[in-house]
């Protein structure tokens, strides 16, 4: 441990590699803002295994008591030595869903003579069992669900406005408040599931829907969702834990709609003035509105002082993160706005140029980016009497910038 | 719940038997914590731990199954080897529970125990319960099951305990099915061990295995992707679902990139192998290893490998775009790599190499000195891929000529100078600038400095005799470096003697520089596919390299393609990457090979003296091409043969090349260990007239030991035979002692007898004390001798600096000794060459108030290391030895090692 933390965290130069060896012991770590954690091992283990185990990690801590911060950490000692106890048993993973850990082990502290002996074998089968997370004899009386598909757009284009890259992740994510074990059917507007259709049924629908079908590259799944029968033929079946989690990642890299497109324009004007100006333009419909848009335009180290004008929103000078921060509230499809701004350099005898990092632009529009639409979500319940109509449903669907970049 | 802070300090053992009698309380919570102070401090105080006993029995009949649970797995936890005795009938009870919680703990439990104690395991039968869970029903418990059963396996490489056959496996598939993504983890790396029987039921496990490439857990994905990768290597590559696999692999790949930086990393450098082994996946994935400008720094270095490995025609264009706005980016590590790969580009797709020379003179042109230089240095391998194409870029490297100040890109463009001598009109005011410094330059350039005159004087003799004569003298006369004088001697022999001659070695036509470089051995490469996803993948080692020695690390291999075999002699068929084509992979490219023997001061230690760098290049490629045609031929195509070229290539060309040397100057050869001369071990006296005298050698990794048999006797001797007795090291006869005559009296024969280490070890006074027994017809002989130590240090001796560091502090400073070397007249670099000889291997070299310090490791074949600190102070012949290590006793004998190597 002192190797370790000699070696990687007091290290003064930037972390080189997750997996360190020192000595012949290999040391992972991930780091959460000021959180080190680390796992050590002296064998050759999978290593993927040991990243998602610490990251499942965070995920439960910050379950059962919020952000990862020292503070919490030094509370909350009693607890995570009783959670790794249960997750982690002679270095194997045993269960990290939070909603089964939730079941036995609780923050109140229980009593374990008032448990009655049903209770505690239906822990233990469900912490074991096939259906490890979700329990059984959960009851609400409105039967809701929420469907967000969140979805972020990765773009990176060249100054030339020639598209180098560009993909959608997206996630479903879905909170179900039902009751009972209920079997739900997912269905979304999957290029080859809606071909196989069209071809079975009648041409006419197969055309229609056609029409707005996405091509999925690739698709993950939560460990509730059948994987086998999503191979076979394509349906997505689950029983969903109680709760809020993430049904399934998905990327797709064709058709996408890009909302808005970054046109830069840099001119060195002598050796002490810079002259930038960028045009963006939102392409989607006009009914449609943008928000929380950002740009962030990159000035060079030796900037003295920077004067910009722009049309909408607020732009300012940030000198302490070396970029001119240009902000606008909301947007309207099919527009276009613009800044312009003069930078004035300091004269360096630095021979090094200045990198051009990117600009980077964030935003949230109210659709998928990737054109996804969820076209049916079923719920069956054999055991109690409630059927899919009496379920609310809910869909939304967000679309983020995720690393949205042009080079200039 | 107070208690909770008394862990964190050591001094509260004091409160265990308080602590003890809180354990029967009701309250779990209050339980757990009592049980983890248990575990805790149990080691401290054995005799108190067994009072725990009682408890621990009694709340493994709990009604609760949780406790049951908890109370097995804490017994588990305790190391104390009196509470495993007890343990067993408590685990015995909770391996047939009737509660899959209780049933899935105890499993772990059973390997918990067999880390404690193998022995008891096995007595107890644990064993064949652990594998009746196997077909249990609940999916957890096989999943556990597996996992302990699997970690037993691998510290027995010999028993066969995971005995997988069709029906267990058809058990772990239904099991994968429906348990939790870190069980699906175990069951799917237990299944990358089990080897089909048939092309079918490899098809079937795959067909199985795929749904769980989209799962979300990256874990599952990468062990997904191994079963798959390895069972591929059994179907045959017309089948259709063959091509249906490749085309399922690759999605997953790509979106394990969108997952957390150190996800990505493990992703990548698993992927870096994959492309290797099989490019088809992912060649039209280009784009998603473009970096992006936030990524780690680690992520973007992964991203530029596989690019450059993936570039092909088809994307070349567009790879090249990228390249040349990388090598714009601050991160010095990561623009020089840049820079590299846009020379590799040009090496593997020629179609491109004039869009990359330019490339790389735009970026010349940046002046940004670390750029200028890398690109030198990829220049220099593009002129030798392509010879008389560029030269119109010339005058512009000659231009940065001062601003070189590393020896690589020195080295790089001396080459290049000396190469076109002919049409550089200044050229030979070039190298006279270079030679005024000529003895602060490194090796590297010194040795490309003569090189590169010699050149110049056979293309324009008239003009440079002057500077020919000079640097000859520089190198020969004034230089300490064996390489660098041994190089001038051979040249001014040429010279001299037949100057044709000397052309037509000095200026032959150099073979072709090959497309791939950082390739992976073949039969390493399948090895680590094995290990996809595991820690082996990310430092692309064998597990062996990094896992402590104890546990004996079973290879692992690719199965071979077992359907139809009649078609498996044709070479498309062929297994395992190891169709002829691809043969000259293997070879590392010329500029490798240069460069290798540039550096041959601090290469493997086999290699011979070097001779003038054409020559001796064309000379390893044919040793190395008839090697390879020879193992090819073979009709076993199992193991790639490839990988046992490199080993070889090493020793036939350190002895071919030795040989050579031999008969033009004579001087002796340098490989292997240093030798001691033979010395009498048993005098005739004592032996009834039979004399043995002998020595140690240890060459390419063995050892033997060299006897000299002399019969002064008047008798014939017969029946020979030889035994040691136990000692230090475990040194044992690997072969029976063979005198194939009988030895006629006053006959002498030389015998040379290899040894292994893997004998039984006693410790010896002194330690490196042999004992040895030696029988023939007359009779039995005991005799002892000491062995010098350095036969026992391996060729793997070479530790990294890190770990040097991080090792040196962890080492207490009682361990550490303090010796003298006195009248050694080497300097640092003649020390370390020759320590290197016998695989002592420099780590660092410092330099601190005009003393050399030399930072050396070595390793013995019982797995100690041993760190050195060697102070070398110019123009005194002492110096000073400082040994850490482990296993301190060994010092004094490593310091004699020392002195035997640098005094000879």
């Amino acid at each position: 441990v002192d190797a370790f933390r000699v070696n990687v965290i007091h290290a003064r130069q930037q972390v080189r590699s997750p997996v360190t060896n020192i000595a012949r012991t290999s040391f992972f770590h991930v780091k959460r803002s000021n959180i080190w954690l680390a796992a050590v091992t002296k064998q050759n283990v999978n290593a993927a295994m040991v990243f998602e185990f610490l990251y499942k990690m965070c995920d439960v801590m910050t379950a059962y008591f919020g952000k990862i911060s020292e503070e919490n950490i030094k509370n909350n000692f009693v607890l995570i030595y009783e959670l790794l106890d249960e997750i982690l048993d002679f270095g194997y993973p045993q269960n990290s869903e939070t909603g089964a850990l939730k079941t036995f082990i609780t923050q109140q502290g229980i009593k374990s003579q008032h448990q009655t002996k049903e209770e505690q074998s239906q822990i233990t089968s469900q912490v074991t069992g096939q259906i490890g997370w979700r329990r059984e004899g959960i009851k609400y009386r409105r039967n809701e669900l929420f469907l967000d598909v969140l979805e972020s757009v990765n773009l990176l284009m060249s100054p030339q406005g020639q598209v180098l890259s560009a993909h959608v992740s997206g996630r479903v994510v879905m909170k179900s408040y039902l009751s009972g074990m209920p079997e739900c059917k997912f269905g979304m507007n999957d290029k080859i599931v809606i071909e196989k259709q069209g071809k079975g049924t009648a041409d006419e629908t197969g055309k229609r829907s056609g029409k707005q079908s996405i091509a999925i590259d690739d698709c993950t799944f939560h460990q509730c969702v059948r994987l086998s029968k999503f191979d076979s033929e394509r349906s997505i079946s689950f029983i969903p834990p109680d709760g809020e989690f993430e049904l399934m990642r998905y990327r797709t890299t064709k058709d996408i709609i890009l909302p808005f497109r970054v046109i830069p324009l840099v001119r060195e004007v002598g050796r002490t003035k810079l002259e930038v100006k960028v045009v963006i333009k939102s392409n989607f419909k006009p009914s449609l509105l943008a928000q929380k848009i950002e740009v962030r335009i990159p000035t060079p180290l030796n900037t003295s002082g920077v004067q910009v004008i722009c049309m909408k929103g607020k732009a300012k000078y940030k000198a302490s993160e070396n970029a001119i921060v240009w902000k606008i509230k909301r947007m309207a499809g099919m527009k276009e706005s613009q800044i312009s701004a003069e930078i004035e350099l300091l004269p360096t005898n630095d021979k090094k140029k200045w990198a051009r990092p990117p600009i980077s632009m964030n935003f949230e529009v109210p659709f998928a980016p990737s054109g996804l639409k969820v076209r049916y979500l079923k719920v069956f319940e054999p055991k109690l009497n409630y059927s899919d109509h009496d379920v609310i449903k809910w869909v939304r669907y967000i679309g983020r910038s995720g690393i949205y970049e042009t080079r200039c | 719940m107070t208690d909770s802070k008394y862990f964190t300090t050591t001094k509260e053992s004091a409160l265990f038997p308080d602590v003890v009698n809180c354990m029967q309380t009701d309250n779990l919570e209050l339980k757990k914590l009592v049980y983890l102070y248990l575990m805790n401090y149990a080691k401290s105080q054995p005799d108190m731990a067994i009072m725990a006993v009682n408890t621990f029995v009694k709340d493994c009949e709990d009604p609760n199954p949780l406790i049951r649970a908890l109370a097995v797995r804490t017994m588990g936890c305790i190391r104390v080897d009196k509470i495993t005795e007890y343990l067993c009938e408590p685990l015995r009870k909770c391996l047939k529970d009737e509660d899959p919680y209780v049933r899935k703990t105890a499993a772990v439990c059973v390997a918990k125990l067999h880390d404690i104690n193998a022995q008891l395991v096995e007595d107890q039968g644990f064993l064949d319960t652990l594998k009746d869970l196997i077909s249990d029903s609940n999916p957890m418990v096989v999943a556990n099951a597996v996992a302990a059963l699997s970690e037993i396996a691998e510290s027995h490489p010999s028993s066969n305990l995971l005995d997988l056959n069709p029906q267990s496996i058809n058990k772990l598939l239904t099991a994968l099915n429906e348990c939790t993504e870190w069980g699906q983890i175990f069951i799917l790396d237990c299944l990358a061990n089990y080897t089909p029987k048939d092309d079918r039921e490899a098809q079937s496990i795959c067909e199985r295995v795929t749904p769980r490439l989209s799962h979300a857990n990256s874990a599952v994905v990468l062990s997904a992707v191994k079963v798959l990768m390895k069972f591929m290597e059994m179907l045959s590559k017309d089948l259709d679902y063959y091509g249906t696999l490749l085309k399922k692999l690759a999605p997953p790949l790509v979106t394990l990139l969108s997952a957390e930086p150190e996800l990505q990393y493990v992703a990548l450098r698993n992927i870096n192998l994959i492309v290797q082994k099989r490019p088809e996946i992912l060649k039209h994935e280009m784009k998603v290893f473009f970096v992006k400008y936030n990524d780690p720094i680690y992520v973007k270095l992964e991203k530029l490998d596989i690019m450059i490995r993936l570039a092909s025609q088809a994307n070349i264009a567009q790879v090249l775009a990228e390249l040349k706005e990388y090598a714009t980016e601050v991160d010095v590590d990561f623009v020089r790599k840049a820079v590299r790969a846009i020379g590799r580009c040009a090496i593997k797709v020629e179609q491109s190499a004039e869009r990359c020379v330019s490339t790389l003179l735009d970026l010349i042109q940046t002046k940004v000195n670390y750029v200028v230089q890398e690109a030198i240095v990829v220049i220099k391998d593009i002129f030798r891929k392509y010879p008389n194409k560029y030269e119109s870029v010339i005058a512009t490297l000659c231009e940065n000529l001062d601003s070189l100040d590393e020896p690589e890109a020195r080295a790089a463009m001396i080459w290049i100078v000396g190469e076109y001598a002919e049409r550089i009109d200044n050229a030979d005011e070039l190298l006279e600038s270079f030679l005024e410094g000529f003895h602060d330059e490194s090796t590297q350039v010194q040795l490309q400095l003569l090189t590169a005159i010699v050149k110049l004087f056979l293309k324009k003799p008239t003009e440079t005799q002057e500077l020919v004569q000079q640097v000859l003298s520089l190198a020969t006369q004034d230089s300490d470096n064996p390489d660098l004088r041994d190089r001038g001697y051979i040249y001014w022999r040429l010279l001299s003697t037949d100057p044709v001659a000397a052309k037509e070695v000095v200026l032959a036509e150099k073979p072709l520089i090959s497309e791939e470089t950082d390739l992976i051995e073949p039969t390493l490469l399948d090895e680590l596919i094995c290990y996809i996803g595991t820690l082996a993948s990310v430092y692309h080692k064998p597990p062996s390299a990094f896992v402590e020695g104890g546990r004996g690390v079973v290879h692992k291999s690719l199965p071979p393609r077992t359907a139809s075999s009649e078609s498996t002699e044709s070479p498309e068929t062929a297994p395992a990457g190891a169709p002829s084509g691809e043969q000259p992979d293997v070879i590392p490219t010329q500029g490798d090979l240069l460069g290798d023997l540039l550096n041959l001061d601090l290469g493997p230690p086999v290699s011979g003296p070097p001779l003038a760098t054409t020559s001796v290049q064309m000379g390893a490629v044919d040793l190395l091409g008839g090697g390879l045609d020879s193992l090819i031929g073979g009709p076993n195509f199992v193991a790639p043969p490839a990988a046992a070229v490199p080993a070889n290539l090493g020793a036939s060309m350190g002895s071919g090349l030795s040989d050579l040397f031999d008969l033009t100057s004579g001087v002796g050869t340098l490989s292997g260990s240093y030798v001691v001369p033979k010395a009498v071990w048993l005098p005739a006296m004592k032996a009834k007239g039979l004399e043995i005298s002998g020595t140690f050698t240890r060459q390419v990794g063995s050892i033997s030991m060299d006897l000299q048999l002399t019969n002064k006797a008047l008798q014939v001797m017969t029946d020979f035979a030889i035994q040691f007795n136990r000692n230090s090291f475990g040194l044992a006869p690997a072969a029976p002692l063979q005198v194939h005559a009988p030895l006629s009296p006053n006959q002498t024969v030389e015998i040379s007898l290899p040894l292994n280490t893997v004998g039984s070890v006693m410790k010896m006074e002194p330690l490196n004390n042999l004992q040895v027994a030696v029988k023939n017809n007359i009779d039995v002989f005991y005799f002892s001798t000491l062995y010098p130590l350095h036969i026992l240090f391996v060729e793997d001796g070479k530790m990294d600096r890190q770990m040097f560091l991080a090792t040196w502090k962890d080492i207490p400073n009682e361990n550490e000794a303090q010796f003298q070397i006195r009248d050694c007249p080497l300097n640092a670099e003649a020390v370390s060459s020759r320590l290197q000889g016998s695989n002592i291997f420099t780590v660092a070299k410092r330099n601190v108030e005009a003393q050399d310090m030399l930072y050396q490791s070595l390793k013995l074949t019982n797995g100690i290391w041993v760190l050195a600190e060697l102070r070398i102070q110019p123009g005194n012949p002492s110096f000073t030895l400082s040994l850490k290590c482990r296993a301190p006793e060994v010092s004094q004998h490593v310091y004699q090692a020392y002195e035997t190597i640098l005094k000879n």
